[in-house]
């Protein structure tokens, strides 16, 4: 576990990278979020007084976005696509069958750390749906066998 | 022996990459001596992954390939599917923004300056931004993100607004579901991009430039930033284009999942690193977009189609389409279809046409039921409507929008209520909160669709206005536009939204 002088530290390597860039604010969180799998609350205040803008603003674009985590995820992190494509081609009953065979709903975490299951509105695999994405390795035509697979490889 | 795998995300996620592995096995194992590129997807995504090997006539295709059928590469075998270019798919349309995509290895500068890449730039530094304004302008090319704006109009706003600091961004942000031409352009000939977004910089008098990309899009990051890269060391990007004197940069950036920044005013917030939040229009982007300063946003169809236009003039490309939709669209037939993936031709096909001799029907084989057109935002089209030809004013006609031109098909066994639903709930996921009749909009919608579901026919009405409300009062197309899946479905498909009474009393 990072303890938060080197959180800052690293942080603060981040924030130095990005000076003079324009509207650096995604790029950082992006960055942080590479660094330690989520965005640390301690770096927010560090940044919002780097660019010079409130907590509450750095607070408020972090959690707007659906990509920032507050939390650290699962070790593997497993996304469905929701959208219509996806759909017309058995994707909810494809869902229901990961939600079922890993215990958890959209957003939850296995209680062993290891998956985390996502929904995605589209990857731009429309013409090969069902489409999945496992730690940003894509998969196409994702039936329940193919999505056993894939939990079977991240478990 | 030189062979192509395309290194487009699809392919990818049809098992390219082990494929690649096993030609590499097979080649050693045969003791020859082979050289893989890795294209862009030539489109046919029911082929992929597609294997082409140079042969004496042209390349020939070997598709869908697994591993266990990469000896057929060598040997033949049923996979093999004779010469790329005469596949009918692929010879009955007319290729211009998309020419190159799965010809040449993206990443390759060379190879995209020997397919005729570069030739529009070299000929807009030597024209004013007028010059090439008007250009852009005679082709009648419209914003292909979904609005339909006649792009050189647009440019030419920037143009002549006072400023010194302009920028040009493409709208990279392809969200819609059923559509991936964007994508497939960016990872299949990522210069194409960069060459259109170069002049239209050169027209407007910007010398900065953004990709605003996607998170959901990590290959086509990967393949840009190295585009970037690669034309930057070459002097297509720079202090100097391509020798002329005249600067351009150009920067890559990545959203975070927020589908409201594909909306261009939410996406210029975004890029100034706030919230994806929507801006009341006027003041249009193009007088104060980006940092307050006059700003080009197009979407990256839109922007990788000005190349061609330069190259071979406004009037070859306006001499394709149809009525007032000028030049090609890039089709993408996607969802439950039997041969899904891009076909670009001109405008003027009808859906029955797309979806029916195209596309082959549905892969489930059963009947067609319906076609969203647009993405989540679109229409659901029935069968009565399938002889519209495809053009911006004929959709409009049927109260239906082409957007990106993403088509998703659906079979008879999809249940209008549920996708109707779903319109509603994923505007609620990604309404960006700034507007009431969006906001909570549509969370009414999707409690009052599930009355309807409940069996409570009173509720019909109550939706109906409800959509009058989204669609006259948001302030953008999310909230705006939800209403057309869902009074399509309503309109098309009356029976799904009361044969569920029966349901509700099992």
């Amino acid at each position: 576990m990072l303890d938060e002088a080197a959180i800052s530290a690293r942080v603060a390597e981040i924030v130095t990278a990005h000076q003079g860039m324009e509207g650096p604010l995604l790029p950082i969180l992006h960055e942080v979020q590479a660094a330690f799998g989520h965005v640390p609350q301690a770096a927010l205040p560090q940044i919002a007084e780097a660019l010079r803008m409130t907590r509450a603003e750095v607070h408020g674009v972090m959690t707007f976005y659906h990509d920032f985590r507050a939390a650290p995820a699962g070790k593997h992190v497993l996304k469905l696509c929701r959208a219509e494509a996806c759909q017309s081609m058995g994707a909810d009953r494809v869902a229901a069958h990961a939600q079922a065979s890993l215990g958890v709903d959209w957003h939850e975490t296995t209680p062993d750390g290891r998956v985390t299951l996502e929904p995605v509105f589209c990857l731009g695999l429309c013409a090969c749906a069902p489409a999945a994405m496992v730690d940003g390795r894509v998969v196409g035509r994702v039936d329940e066998a193919r999505v056993d697979a894939l939990i079977a490889e991240v478990r | 022996m030189k062979v192509w795998v395309p290194r487009d995300a699809a392919a990818k996620a049809l098992g390219a990459e082990d494929v690649v592995v096993a030609l590499q096995a097979e080649a050693a194992r045969r003791g020859i001596d082979l050289t893989v590129i890795r294209n862009g997807s030539r489109g046919m995504v029911w082929l992929e992954p597609l294997v082409e090997v140079e042969g004496a006539d042209g390349r020939m295709a070997f598709g869908p390939m697994t591993p266990a059928d990469v000896a057929q590469v060598f040997d033949g075998g049923p996979k093999a599917l004779g010469l790329t270019e005469e596949l009918p798919w692929l010879k009955s349309q007319t290729r211009l923004t998309f020419a190159r995509v799965g010809v040449i290895d993206p990443l390759s500068l060379a190879d995209y300056r020997a397919h005729g890449g570069l030739k529009g730039l070299e000929r807009a530094v030597g024209l004013s931004g007028q010059a090439i304004v008007e250009m852009v302008k005679t082709s009648g090319l419209r914003g292909r993100g979904g609005a339909g704006f006649p792009t050189g109009i647009k440019w030419d706003t920037v143009r002549q607004a006072p400023g010194e600091r302009k920028y040009i961004v493409a709208n990279a942000d392809e969200g819609d579901s059923g559509t991936f031409a964007d994508r497939m352009l960016m990872e299949g000939d990522p210069f194409t991009l960069i060459e259109g977004m170069v002049i239209a910089g050169l027209a407007v008098g910007a010398t900065q430039g953004f990709i605003y990309s996607r998170s959901e899009y990590p290959d086509a990051n990967v393949v840009l930033a190295e585009a970037i890269r690669i034309a930057r060391a070459e002097g297509v990007l720079g202090a100097s284009v391509l020798g002329s004197g005249r600067r351009f940069e150009l920067e890559l950036r990545v959203g975070a999942g927020a589908y409201v920044c594909g909306e261009e005013t939410a996406l210029l917030n975004s890029l100034e690193g706030k919230r994806g939040v929507v801006r009341a229009k006027p003041p249009l982007p193009a007088l104060e977009g980006f940092m307050g300063c006059p700003t080009v946003v197009n979407n990256v169809i839109s922007l990788a189609t000005v190349p061609v236009i330069l190259e071979r003039g406004p009037e070859f490309y306006a001499g394709f389409g149809l009525g007032r939709s000028r030049g090609t669209i890039p089709l993408q037939i996607a969802g439950n279809v039997k041969h899904g993936g891009l076909y670009e031709i001109a405008f003027g096909l009808t859906l029955r046409e797309i979806v029916q001799e195209i596309g082959g029907g549905t892969a489930s084989g059963r009947p067609v039921k319906a076609v969203q057109v647009g993405g989540p935002l679109g229409a659901y089209l029935a069968p009565h409507q399938f002889e519209t030809p495809f053009g911006y004013e004929e959709y409009a006609g049927q109260n239906a929008l082409i957007g990106h031109a993403g088509l998703v098909v659906f079979d008879d066994s999809a249940d209008m209520l549920r996708l109707a639903r779903f319109a509603m709930e994923f505007c609620a996921i990604e309404s960006c909160g700034k507007c009431t009749p969006c906001r909570i909009g549509a969370v009414r919608g999707v409690e009052t669709i599930d009355r309807i579901a409940r069996g409570d026919a009173a509720a019909i009405p109550l939706l109906t206005d409800l959509c009058e409300t989204m669609k006259a009062g948001s302030l953008c197309a999310l909230g705006g536009f939800t209403p057309y899946p869902v009074m399509s479905a309503l309109t098309h498909f009356p029976d799904d939204f009361t044969a569920t009474q029966k349901e509700a009393a099992e």
